[in-house]
């Protein structure tokens, strides 16, 4: 397989585990916990870095144990202050982690707004697995999922939990940021999570039809971001997050 | 078990205050019965209870199945979730794994939203309806698994005296042809005339009466410790709460009138 087609493969796994992910993140409103996840991840890909272990296995672990986190403070009565400082708290330990590694400057650009260019065939297994599991995993809990944001008392009363279903959302929106962190990068896969999940929500009437639009959506982002990167040789955030910004401005005009 | 709803001894305590302490009553099938009470005097704490939501001692026993309508929904506009399919996820909504698509399931749905008179906008956003509509389609949800008891955690906060007035006939009409019993928590007193018993707590006690017995001027001036007036006019019950006790001296701060 050739290193274009490649790349071109797992960016496009990415786009399709991002886009189901971000329209579940746009139904639940759980916008805050979709930036603040990829920033767990960072310093995981720092950390893999420094202590020469995978780099899946560093995003994976750090942005599931983020996940924990982010469930245990989102308890407590002040939430948003605490997200905001546990956000804070990984970027500086990922700061600390590539300034102890030794090569820094590169690194840090490359995780925090995308390297796509970076990725080898190494990587495309588990790119593979996000990409075909994670859609697959939320459409089967799209209903609960949905239910449990919208009105959790009705599902404790049918019998379900809530907090199960949170806590799943959560790790799978930890593994999706995790693995897309270096095709985006910690800041910019936020955008490609939100544009596509937030348009698909406001054409489609009904779930899973959504769910599939945003993967389509997040799909084509990534496929112009690519191309104009080859062309331009300016960086793929950029495209998928102006992109994303602006799929969802004239979905918004559109609609109006 | 002949009565829709048993309740006795029951005790609740919050953040180590009893909000409801060894409180009883019964209520029978399609009985349509009102929670009132001061703020605080724990309605939705009981509702709560009923539901299974917050521990409790006492004995709570239900004849049959639990309908619930919350007050409100959390929605944004945009939330692609059409009133049928919201009305849907009553069925199985709480469970993992692929909801496919059967007859008896689309008539479940469409027997609950022409229950509701919610069919005029099944095919909506939920997001996008008006707040007398979301009620019915969330009583439409309680309606759809079939339940025996329905209760209501004061669903009519939110709207104006003539969408209130609706969902109050509305629930009348289950009771009677569905023989669902119904116990509704609410604020505005003047609709309760339209029930057939009234619940009410204080104190964290309980008292169970006929319409008759609690629209007293006496009574539901000692249940919220403030002057309510009950005036009977041409078949028609006035609730004028703010008044000082002393007739003809009156400072109404709200007054409407039930048919």
């Amino acid at each position: 397989m050739s290193y274009l087609v490649e790349i071109w493969l797992a960016a496009s796994l990415v786009a399709l585990a991002a886009g189901a992910v971000g329209y579940v993140v746009v139904l639940r409103r759980a916008a805050f916990a979709a930036h603040a996840l990829p920033m767990a991840a960072f310093p995981g890909a720092a950390a893999s870095s420094l202590f020469g272990f995978s780099l899946p296995a560093g995003l994976a672990g750090f942005a599931l144990g983020g996940a924990a986190l982010l469930t245990l403070v989102q308890r407590s009565a002040r939430r948003d202050s605490a997200t905001g400082l546990l956000l804070a708290g990984f970027l500086a330990l990922g700061a600390l982690c590539l300034s102890l590694s030794g090569h820094y400057a590169g690194s840090v650009y490359g995780l925090l707004f995308g390297q796509v260019f970076a990725l080898g065939p190494e990587d495309l297994p588990v790119l593979g697995l996000s990409g075909l599991c994670l859609p697959i995993l939320l459409w089967l809990g799209l209903r609960p999922l949905v239910l449990s944001a919208m009105a959790p008392d009705l599902m404790r009363v049918q019998g379900g939990q809530p907090r199960l279903a949170e806590l799943a959302f959560l790790a799978l929106l930890a593994l999706a940021a995790g693995f897309a962190v270096p095709v985006t990068g910690a800041l910019l896969v936020f955008s490609l999570m939100l544009g596509p999940g937030a348009t698909a929500s406001r054409f489609c009437k009904r779930l899973e039809t959504g769910l599939l639009f945003a993967m389509v959506i997040a799909l084509g982002l990534v496929w112009v971001a690519l191309g104009l990167t080859y062309m331009t040789n300016w960086p793929v955030g950029f495209f998928t997050g102006t992109g994303s910004a602006l799929i969802y401005l004239l979905a918004r005009l559109k609609t109006v | 078990m002949n009565a829709a709803l048993e309740v006795s001894g029951l005790s609740v305590t919050q953040g180590g205050r009893e909000v409801l302490r060894q409180i009883g009553f019964e209520l029978p099938r399609g009985v349509f019965c009102g929670l009132i009470g001061a703020n605080g005097a724990g309605k939705t704490t009981l509702l709560r209870a009923i539901l299974g939501l917050l521990p409790s001692q006492g004995a709570i026993r239900v004849g049959g199945r639990i309908g619930y309508v919350p007050q409100k929904l959390q929605l944004e506009p945009d939330m692609p979730v059409r009133a049928r399919d919201f009305v849907a996820l009553g069925l199985d909504g709480h469970r993992f794994g692929l909801a496919l698509p059967s007859r008896s399931r689309t008539q479940d749905v469409d027997a609950a939203l022409h229950a509701a008179e919610a069919e005029g906008f099944a095919n909506q956003r939920v997001g996008q309806l008006s707040g007398g509509q979301q009620q019915r389609v969330l009583i439409a949800y309680a309606l759809v698994r079939s339940p025996d008891l329905l209760l209501l955690d004061e669903p009519l906060a939110n709207l104006d005296i003539k969408a209130a007035s609706e969902i109050v006939a509305l629930l009348k009409r289950l009771c009677a042809t569905r023989k669902v019993s119904v116990l509704l928590s609410a604020h505005d007193i003047n609709l309760l005339p339209a029930m057939d018993r009234i619940l009410y707590l204080a104190d964290g006690k309980a008292l169970c009466g006929t319409v008759q017995d609690v629209v007293r001027t006496e009574v539901l001036s000692r249940l919220y410790g403030y002057h309510i007036d009950v005036i009977r006019v041409h078949g028609r019950i006035l609730v004028v709460a703010g008044g000082n006790g002393r007739e003809h001296d009156h400072d109404p701060v709200h007054v409407s009138a039930i048919p």
